[in-house]
């Protein structure tokens, strides 16, 4: 199955409900008026855009419904989904390292389905013929480690572990000497959730950062930060947070495949310009798949 | 930060307001335009905000503006003490059956934070001298049974568990039978998450529901749920008819706005708040704290309250 049919698969009953909105909307509307831009902006702020983003979209789109000087309906609906697919197409960059080795550091609040897709996301490169492996550095959730255990032989790559309540630092010390040693193309680090509010958390995650910095230069470094979709606009301060803290270049969103349609990435895109990489669309071992932006504004409008 | 957004904007709106007299339709329809950015920033629902607001502004229009007060206090004033009743006025506490064990049922979202929830509830019975029994019914998530026998040891609180080869319902009425013989008044019956439009699995837990007859089934909500929340709670509502709703990650800086939309679809009561990873980091919910959150004005509100 495609990227695109398996999501449109998990959004068909969202996908339905607001096509048929937009286009029972477009179909009724005569004219242009400001109960179409009304409609428009509730759709978009019930997919979690927020009132900013939202405000600003439907600024664009009236500018260019006056620019081309449309005067039917039905190709706001096109001019609309052009707008968020451009927002979105900024410098997205897949998945597959530019160059290896590489390590990939995942991180994110709590239960936002880190060790998931990185299970996933395991099997996904291995596919692809790159030498993976896991770190667990979420030693303090209960039965993390275990977890992550399940989805490495799941996607049959090695997993490096300590015990519960060991330093995570210490842990990715460990990791990054067995990749090394076994050559590892890629190798990929579960962190534990932690609320980007909490300061002491966030500066593990910093000690984290210095021990690759210092022991793992070679490598190509990514920041993976995952959102769930059904979050709102505390995303924006998730992301906000963690850029402080890590160069976060990916976003990996999360649970596309409930009725949430992740809108909060658009805004995130838009004010802090970090792409989404992958989207997450079931809990099984093939339900990641990579971000395209078009696709992504087809399947939510 | 969000507070001054939203009393600044007010006192902006009301500049032209001279004298005390009574607020007109106008003032009110304009002041009602920022309080509505101000839900919709906070994640309330959109169309829960639309309800909220023409609910509200028929108390504001007319009102009396106190002398102590200046229009856009008086108009926040109403705005948190709506908020509050729409939230609260209902008992917090949890129900008991009067034929022991009291089986409580945890539903929700993946990753909601069902798991740690049923194990700060034990600690919160046992707290209160009860003698809760964990149950495993999780048999999907990847080292769900360990996680919660790790967190049951933590406690010294009994996990039951059948490993993840038997089916969920035969678990929760084994469970239910351990806990009579063990002589435990109260069962926490932990589920996998789920998404509320699986029906299959949606079906697994109205079995479960028909098997053992909880005294309560709560549904956890994650605090930085956004628009969406509506729809989860709506279908877990009625598949299931939950009997209360648990907040979860509410020690993040999320506003909350979901706490109003899932009570507002529900109807059932907001019980317990969770406050961090720990299994002490639970709370009562008091919706005066909450509306105060959500429309983020902490300390202001209780000096308008005094006045
Ligand atoms: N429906 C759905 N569920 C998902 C998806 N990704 C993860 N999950 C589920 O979400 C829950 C949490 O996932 P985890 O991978 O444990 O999340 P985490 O971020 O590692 O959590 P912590 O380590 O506790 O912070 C699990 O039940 C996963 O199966 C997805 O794309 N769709
Ligand atoms: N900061 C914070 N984290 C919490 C809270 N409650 C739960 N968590 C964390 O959220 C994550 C998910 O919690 P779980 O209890 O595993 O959630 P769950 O609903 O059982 O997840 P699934 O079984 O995968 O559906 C874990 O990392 C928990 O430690 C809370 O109140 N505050
Ligand atoms: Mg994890
Ligand atoms: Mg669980």
């Amino acid at each position: 199955m495609s990227w695109f049919e398996k999501l449109k698969q998990g959004l068909t009953k969202t996908r339905n409900v607001i096509n048929d909105k937009v286009d029972a909307l477009l179909s009724f509307t005569k004219t242009i008026d400001e109960e179409l831009y009304e409609e428009l902006e509730e759709i978009l702020i019930t997919s979690d855009v927020g009132v900013n983003t939202t405000m600003k979209i439907i600024e664009q789109l009236r500018k260019k419904v006056k620019e081309n000087r449309v005067d039917d309906p039905a190709k706001v609906k096109e001019l609309l989904k052009q707008i968020i697919a451009d927002i979105l197409d900024n410098e997205s960059e897949s998945v597959i390292p530019k160059s290896i080795p590489a390590v990939y550091i995942v991180v994110g609040v709590n239960g936002v389905g880190k060790t998931t897709s990185i299970g996933k996301m395991a099997h996904y490169l291995k596919q692809k013929g790159y030498k993976v492996m896991l770190a667990a550095a979420d030693t303090f959730r209960a039965a993390a480690i275990d977890q992550l255990e399940v989805w490495a032989r799941r996607s049959g790559v090695d997993i490096i572990k300590h015990q519960e309540g060991a330093d995570p630092a210490a842990v990715v010390f460990d990791a990054i000497q067995a990749a090394k040693a076994r050559k590892v193309d890629i190798l990929i680090c579960d962190t534990a959730g932690r609320l980007h509010n909490k300061k002491n958390l966030m500066e593990e995650l910093r000690k984290i950062n210095r021990i690759i910095e210092r022991e793992y230069q070679e490598a190509y470094k990514r920041t993976f930060l995952v959102l769930d979709a059904t979050t709102g606009q505390n995303a924006l301060n998730q992301a906000k947070e963690f850029m402080n803290v890590a160069n976060v270049n990916g976003l990996i969103l999360t649970k596309l495949d409930g009725t949430a349609k992740g809108g909060v990435v658009i805004s995130i895109a838009n004010e802090l310009n970090i792409p989404v990489t992958m989207i997450g669309v079931g809990e099984g071992i093939d339900d990641l798949q990579e971000f395209n932006p078009k696709e992504f504004a087809d399947a939510i409008l | 930060m969000a507070f001054e957004g939203l009393t600044s904007k007010l006192q902006e709106t009301f500049k032209k307001l001279r004298g005390k007299g009574k607020l007109t339709e106008k003032d009110v329809k304009d002041a009602m335009r920022e309080v509505k950015l101000a839900l919709l920033e906070a994640d309330v629902n959109y169309k829960v905000v639309k309800d909220f607001i023409s609910s509200v502004s028929e108390r504001v229009v007319g009102a009396e503006v106190m002398e102590s007060l200046t229009p856009a206090q008086q108009v926040i004033k109403i705005v948190n003490d709506e908020l509050i009743k729409l939230m609260g006025s209902t008992e917090s506490k949890l129900r008991h059956s009067n034929t022991p064990p009291t089986v409580i049922m945890l539903v929700g979202l993946q990753g909601a934070g069902k798991t740690t929830m049923a194990a700060k509830l034990a600690l919160h019975l046992k707290k209160h001298n009860k003698k809760p029994l964990l149950v495993a019914a999780d048999v999907y998530r990847p080292a769900a049974i360990k996680q919660l026998q790790i967190l049951g040891n933590q406690i010294d609180v009994p996990v039951f568990s059948l490993g993840d080869k038997v089916n969920p319902v035969d678990i929760a009425k084994a469970g239910i039978e351990s806990a009579k013989k063990q002589e435990r008044d109260y069962v926490i019956i932990d589920t996998a998450g789920r998404l509320h439009i699986d029906e299959e699995l949606m079906q697994e837990l109205k079995n479960i529901k028909e098997e053992v007859n909880p005294t309560e089934i709560l549904l956890v909500v994650d605090a930085m749920t956004g628009q969406d929340a509506v729809n989860v709670a709506e279908h877990f509502n009625n598949n299931l008819n939950i009997t209360g709703v648990i907040l979860t990650k509410l020690d993040g800086d999320t506003r909350g706005g979901a706490a109003i939309s899932v009570k507002a679809v529900t109807n059932t009561p907001i019980k317990f708040v969770g406050t961090g990873e720990k299994l002490n980091d639970f709370e009562i919910f008091y919706p005066d704290r909450m509306a105060s959150r959500i429309l983020g004005m902490g300390d202001i509100l209780s000096l308008i309250e005094k006045a």
